[in-house]
């Protein structure tokens, strides 16, 4: 465990209000309501940043418009930004990212998880990890990490 | 499927349950393959086990056969059989590699090579089954001698390669080595002789007009004087040798990039195999 935080003072924003989804004007029942940009968000603005006690979304590393969503071909394209450029929990936040989606989409959906452009150190490195389908399997299976990601995808009351 | 005519649409015959998680890969059993024999092949999964599937001759259908468990400790990635059909080796993330011997209907574990550091993604048996190469994250290549009695002896591990070795692959014909690895090149290994050590003789990088991002997978043409490499750049690319000139003991022939195959797929191509 890294005794001293990578970044120990990060810059907290407020959160978005959340929009309740209007069910009255759904004509249909049955119709399959497309995921758009809104619901992906929704899924993932709640992840705890792994150090400290706030979410993606308080602290900017996620924001409703850096996400992509392709509904007819079912893809969804992520993009986060580390709150430093040498976040050595870049690859953590992205793992996150894609457990929760993977846990809260249908699994038809295909998706890229990046760091936005300019952001990190390392960043083709961290992209080409956290879309490696095998690494981020086996990474899944190694108990320290998967710990780690459950923490921060478990709820937080308050 | 009627290939003379271009008909080439894929039914789907079968539904086969048993995995609980993600299966990996499969291998069809070489011995199965003769029309008066029952067709088997093997499949692997994150469940950490692998399941024998056979076709019944009658009713065409395929029922699991066995399960080949408790033994594996983590996904198993890979399985191969050995070309005379007896054998089959399993690769898993646990750093092993299994090798199983079907006695009497059962498989028995006869056998767990060690080595790998950490995950073991790819293995293949040489042309003869006198050899088993294994491949991993910690960027390794190991070459294998079969031995009596089940016995598999390590005869030198591989390094070279920069990254992750994703897959590995014996040319059909010689005992030359293939790996494919998250490097994005592909590297050629091969031994003067019988007894004398194993080197890298070629790399497929991007300057030899190679692949730019992971390689995943190769396959041979059935003549073995082509091959094929499919990669996370999403495209494919054919590559050939002078096959004649190798045969003829006459050292070795570099491969050279005939052909790249772009635009066909919008996400990363994991795997490709060139028909009989």
């Amino acid at each position: 465990m890294v005794s001293g935080l990578i970044n120990a003072n990060p810059v907290v924003y407020e959160k978005k209000e959340r929009r309740l989804r209007n069910l009255a004007t759904l004509p249909d029942e049955y119709a399959v309501e497309p995921i758009d940009q809104q619901e992906i968000f929704d899924h993932i603005r709640d992840i705890k940043d792994p150090e400290h006690p706030y979410s993606l979304e308080e602290l900017k590393v996620i924001t409703e418009d850096a996400i992509e969503v392709d509904h007819e071909r079912s893809y969804v394209r992520v993009t986060f930004t580390p709150t430093v450029e040498h976040c050595s929990m870049a690859t953590v936040i992205g793992l996150c990212l894609r457990v929760k989606l993977m846990r809260s989409l249908p699994s038809r959906y295909k998706m890229d998880i990046r760091v936005a452009p300019g952001t990190h150190a390392t960043e083709a490195a961290v992209n080409k990890q956290l879309n490696d389908k095998e690494r981020v399997a086996a990474a899944l299976e190694n108990p320290n990490l998967l710990d780690m990601v459950d923490e921060c995808l478990a709820p937080s009351y308050g | 499927m009627d290939l003379l005519d271009g008909n080439l649409e894929l039914k789907e015959v079968q539904k086969l349950q048993g995995h609980t998680d993600r299966v990996w890969s499969l291998a069809w059993n070489p011995a199965t393959t003769a029309t008066d024999v029952p067709a088997v092949f093997a499949s692997c999964s994150g469940d950490k086990t692998v399941r024998i599937w056979e076709q019944s001759p009658s009713t065409r259908s395929w029922d699991c056969k066995a399960v080949l468990e408790e033994t594996h400790t983590r996904t198993v990635r890979s399985c191969a059989w050995s070309p005379s059909g007896k054998l089959l080796a399993t690769a898993s993330f646990d750093a092993t590699t299994a090798i199983w011997e079907n006695v009497g209907g059962d498989f028995e574990c006869v056998s767990t090579l060690e080595g790998h550091e950490n995950e073991v993604k790819s293995l293949c048996w040489n042309a003869s089954g006198s050899l088993l190469a294994t491949c991993g994250r910690d960027k390794t290549v190991w070459i294998w001698e079969v031995m009596p009695g089940n016995e598999f002896e390590c005869l030198q591990v591989l390094q070279g390669h920069t990254q992750d070795v994703k897959m590995v692959q014996w040319h059909p014909t010689m005992d030359i080595l293939f790996s494919c690895s998250y490097d994005n090149t592909v590297k050629v290994w091969w031994s003067e002789d019988a007894d004398g050590d194993w080197s890298c003789v070629q790399t497929l990088g991007e300057s030899s007009n190679g692949h730019s991002s992971t390689v995943w997978s190769l396959s041979f043409n059935a003549k073995g004087d082509k091959l094929v490499t499919c990669s996370d750049d999403l495209t494919l690319k054919i590559w050939e040798a002078d096959i004649i000139r190798m045969q003829s003991g006459d050292g070795y022939a570099p491969w050279n990039h005939l052909c790249t195959l772009s635009g066909y797929h919008d996400r990363t191509v994991f795997s490709v195999h060139w028909s009989r």
